[in-house]
């Protein structure tokens, strides 16, 4: 096979002092890094296998090994960075499209560590949750724009279906194939004990799940996999995924190796045959076909599910989402170009799309400049991280946040970005019965009730700082940020103030 | 120094209210007398006053109170208002020198009617094309404020300390069923008459003591509506909020209170049937007129009052009876330099809308 | 009275409860001088295949077969329901190998038997086996027999 060019980015160290040969790391890693030599009583590494997922690390008793950068480095260069001499080098070798999982490893700007939260000092009191109530009880949907009353003068308090969310966060989508069962039940179970969403993603719901409908998004792709009757009747709200903020442009690609018996059963396709959504809906090629699209699916469903639109960020977003927001759409969702992904082309997902913060910010903006954005929530997703995220989010205007990547983190995922070759060590992005076991979604809903428990608590603590006591006071409160070291160009966008200002 | 509008200035507050339910007349002196007593509260930076019922002889007509810089602004002001008005009465309001009150811009008032045929042309009710005017001006003509426009009733206010304020304006001239009167502490220096308070728009005016946390999510949501908040001040956006929950949304006072001091989710969860689902709409119908923070209000409109706190009271307010009155303040002593025997005197809790109306036989001949 | 349990769907395979109980019954008080270069005889032994893998430990009978068929008095059932050992009664004849059902016994370093006592006399208080587990497969409670 000839040279290989690539040297292995990562060095296992192995303490040898404190290795008790017990063969742990072997039994444990599906890349077979490790092997234990009869021979040379001892435990042997092959690196170029590693992908530094660190479920050896994790699982060593002894805490006897390492996973470290090699060190082994490229004459330095800053215009040729490592990265992209080793893809050329794959590309070479395999003339293929290279591909990559997970959100953009590059250094683009992320906005929300530029902006910073206020907090009430003299003039007015901060709130402490510990003492006093703390709503981050949020609703998503339509809202009409005028009240009606009865004969007899009555409101007439009937509104157009809603999502009930106890927190302004939702899990986003992330299809059974993509993850794995457990990690579904996982998510699933979490959401129901929460009190929010998940969602199904594109690969239909397995009947198992079922049962956690009302706390359940169900999603309709180009690739329509598993969608039919029953399943757009067993989610609280339906899901037109039009983009993903990792790759604007494509549609999905499930290898069929992947597509193994309850994946294939559920996405109603062969067993081994590739599942490859089209890059557009062949029944969307333009505004008016969303139209038709979002009515179909509300008629098929009695008007009685909220529907929501899924977008990538991209260049147009705000007057994309404001055509959206006048098709029918209930709730628009918009994925920035840092989301997550389980397989994406990686020169796509490091270079197509806009951050979230500045889609959010427009999008927002436009909707209010033309009237319209009472009428329709707005989620945001694309590399929300943690609480601060969420509110600055809401501030900047989002209705509520969807994540994934910091979901999958709380299951164990350690973003080693090699979803695509379905050998995840965790049991998260794989089908490997042996690896699928190893999430115990017992463990895993678990994790995600205390990641969002934790997540509401800071939410409440930022609230309350600030003076509000409940989030919709919050949301498009943009007074209450300030920028950072941006330029003005970035602020205006943005439409808040430097701080000092 | 950036002007008020251009900055946005909290400030702490001093109101009072005095309603009429007979519709009786009373003078404006008792209601700047009220305001003696909680002096501290303001720190000479603001002060003003509206009422109701003083102008019977223009009742019919939208009294716009306005503030020029200079004769120019004035004459092209007033160009501009002939465009969508008939100006039946245009004077200096008549005010009194006193070394208190300082720098005074140019104060007019104008009783005014809009054309029958510009209503018909541009498909508005009038009061929607007063609201718009006002705006406009407000908005566009630098200059020229306009800091009052309802009809039979008028604002006053000034730079000052209320009480000098009240001096300054003559109010003692004035006979209303129903005062307001607010003292400012702006944290800093604005020094300009348009950022006092009370804050009016058509018939409604709002004074306020408070700093609401929610200030720009309100703002950014009613500015869909053409509201414009040139002031960035509490009151201006709390006006506007309830112009369009009662005016253009049709809601009741109890139920606009209910929006902008809505119960806790848990209360509502607590409550029966009809009112919980009432609650529970307006809440999910309105979510972004969610008022948080600290505030007292004191809505006054055509014929009555609502006085309303946050829905933690983080504000002081209390309300009190003697006869026919009924008198709302930031401090119980203000009623009682009002009226020393003022009975059932009592704090409404947060949230809690009381609403006074002028009794509707009463109201015939205001 | 609380049990060690293991559930098969959840049981990787991975072994780790054999060592942290080796270790936990060392005496030592820390893992790699405690097991470093040494063969194992841990109370616990994860059986099974490529499909499928679970631990077995003593299930603390109600009615233990090995205490009544010790020889020597070694096992006994403790009135919180443990079968003990005491070894300096073993006389290593095994009876108690071949008897129990489960195969949950098996001689110790020396030679002469070793159990689970749940880490009741080690000083530990709770299974280490069961706080070790990465899944969750093997939990300490309380269930009805049946």
């Amino acid at each position: 096979m000839g040279i290989d060019y690539i040297v292995p980015e990562f060095e296992v160290v192995r303490n040898e002092q404190r290795c008790i040969h017990c063969r742990v790391c072997e039994r444990q890693c599906a890349n077979e890094v490790h092997s234990y030599s009869e021979e040379a009583g001892m435990m042997l590494s092959d690196e170029t296998r590693c992908v530094n997922c660190q479920r050896c690390v994790s699982l060593c008793p002894t805490r006897a090994l390492k996973i470290v950068k090699n060190p082994c480095s490229f004459r330095e260069n800053a215009n040729w960075q490592p990265d992209l001499i080793k893809e050329v080098y794959r590309q070479a070798s395999t003339g293929g499209v290279l591909l990559s999982s997970m959100g953009t490893p590059k250094p683009y700007p992320v906005y929300w560590d530029r902006i910073l939260i206020n907090a009430s000092q003299v003039t007015n009191p901060s709130i402490d949750p510990l003492r006093e109530p703390m709503e981050t009880k949020v609703f998503l949907g339509k809202r009409p724009e005028k009240i009606s009353r009865d004969p007899e003068g009555n409101l007439i308090t009937k509104l157009p279906p809603q999502i009930t969310l106890s927190m302004p966060v939702m899990f986003s989508a992330m299809s059974y194939g993509s993850i794995s069962y457990n990690a579904h039940a996982s998510l699933a179970r979490a959401s129901t004990k929460l009190g929010i969403l998940y969602n199904t993603g594109e690969g239909g719901l397995h009947e198992d799940f079922y049962r956690y409908g009302p706390n359940t998004i169900v999603q309709v792709a180009s690739g329509r996999f598993g969608v039919h009757e029953g399943y757009l009747e067993a989610g609280a709200a339906i899901e037109i995924k039009m983009g993903q903020g990792a790759k604007p442009g494509i549609g999905g690609h499930l290898p069929g190796a992947k597509i193994v018996g309850d994946v294939s059963r559920t996405r109603m396709i062969p067993e081994g045959t590739d599942a490859i959504s089209p890059a557009p809906h062949h029944d969307i090629y333009s505004i008016e076909d969303l139209r038709q699209l979002v009515y179909s699916l509300k008629e098929a469903t009695n008007y009685e599910k909220p529907v929501i639109v899924k977008v990538a960020a991209v260049h147009n977003i705000a007057a994309i989402a404001s055509g959206i927001a006048r098709s029918g759409a209930d709730i628009i969702a918009i994925d920035g170009f840092r989301g997550g992904t389980g397989a994406a082309p990686t020169r796509i997902r490091d270079n197509v799309g806009i951050p979230i913060e500045l889609a959010l910010a427009s999008v927002d903006r436009r909707l209010r400049d033309e009237g319209i954005r009472g009428n329709v929530s707005l989620v945001v997703g694309g590399s929300i991280r943690c609480a601060s995220d969420v509110v600055k989010a809401i501030a900047l205007g989002a209705d509520a946040c969807y994540i994934a990547t910091a979901a999958l983190l709380a299951l164990g995922c350690h973003l080693c970005r090699t979803c695509h070759s379905g050998k995840c060590n965790w049991g998260i992005a794989t089908q490997r019965p042996d690896l699928v076991k190893r999430l115990n979604p017992d463990i895993g809903s678990e994790r995600l009730v205390n990641l969002m428990n934790a997540w509401r608590h800071e939410i409440m603590e930022l609230m309350g700082g600030m003076g509000i006591n409940s989030i919709e006071a919050l949301k498009g409160n943009r007074l209450m940020l300030r920028g950072v070291g941006l330029s003005g160009k970035e602020l205006e966008i943005l439409g808040i103030s430097h701080a000092g200002e | 120094m950036e002007k008020e509008g251009q900055i946005r200035i909290p400030s702490g507050c001093a109101i009072a209210a005095v309603i009429s339910t007979e519709g009786k007349l009373m003078s404006g002196e008792g209601i700047a007398r009220s305001m003696i007593p909680m002096h501290e509260r303001s720190n000479g930076l603001g002060g003003g006053f509206a009422g109701y019922g003083i102008y019977p002889e223009y009742k019919d007509f939208y009294a716009l109170h306005l503030f020029f810089d200079d004769r120019t602004t004035r004459k092209n002001c007033e160009s501009f208002l002939k465009e969508y008005f008939e100006i039946v009465q245009s004077e200096r309001i008549p005010t009194r020198t006193i070394p208190l009150i300082t720098d005074e811009p140019m104060i007019w008032r104008y009783f005014v009617s809009p054309l029958p045929s510009l209503l018909i042309r541009l498909q508005l009710d009038e009061k929607e094309l007063v609201a718009r005017c006002v705006m406009k001006i407000n908005r566009e003509m630098s200059g020229a404020y306009v800091f009052s426009s309802g009809k039979n009733m008028g604002t006053f206010k000034a730079v000052g300390f209320p009480e000098d304020v009240g001096l300054f304006y003559r109010l003692e001239e004035y006979e209303g069923y129903s005062w307001t009167a607010h003292g400012r502490y702006p944290t800093n220096t604005p020094g300009w008459w348009g950022g006092a308070h009370p804050f009016t728009l058509l018939d409604y005016s709002v004074v306020h003591n408070g700093e609401i946390s929610s200030y720009d999510a309100n703002r950014r949501f009613i500015e869909m509506f053409g509201y414009q908040c040139t002031l960035q001040t509490d009151t201006e956006v709390i006006t506007y909020i309830m112009d369009y929950l009662i005016r253009r949304q049709g809601l009741t006072l109890k139920e606009a209170a209910s929006v902008i001091a809505a119960p806790f989710w848990s209360t509502i969860e607590a409550e029966k049937n009809e009112e919980k689902e009432r609650h529970a709409y307006l809440r999910m119908m309105f979510p972004s007129l969610l008022i948080t923070g600290p505030f007292s209000i004191v809505f006054g409109f055509t014929g009555g009052l609502m006085a309303l706190n946050d829905r933690l009271k983080l504000r002081s307010m209390v309300v009190g009876e003697k006869e026919d009155k009924v008198f709302i303040a930031s401090e119980e002593a203000a009623i009682r330099a009002l009226e020393p025997d003022t009975e059932n005197i009592w704090a409404p809790s947060g949230g809690e809308a009381v609403v006074v109306k002028v009794k509707e036989e009463a109201m015939k001949w205001v | 009275m609380k049990r060690v349990y293991v559930n098969e769907e959840w049981c990787l395979g991975c072994h780790l409860c054999e060592y942290n109980c080796a270790f936990a019954n060392s005496g030592k008080p820390n893992m790699a001088v405690a097991l470093k270069g040494k063969s194992i005889f841990p109370n616990i032994h994860v059986e099974g295949d490529d499909k499928i893998t679970y631990a077995v430990s003593c299930r603390h009978c109600e009615d233990p077969i090995c205490v009544r068929s010790c020889i020597a008095g070694a096992l006994s059932k403790s009135d919180a329901g443990v079968v003990q050992i005491d070894h300096s009664r073993c006389v290593g004849c095994y009876t108690c190998l071949l008897v129990c059902p489960y195969g949950a016994l098996a001689p110790g370093a020396d030679g002469l038997m070793s159990k689970c006592e749940l880490c009741l006399t080690n000083g530990l208080g709770e299974p280490a086996c069961v706080a070790g587990c990465p899944n969750r497969a093997i939990v300490y409670e309380e269930r009805e027999v049946i």
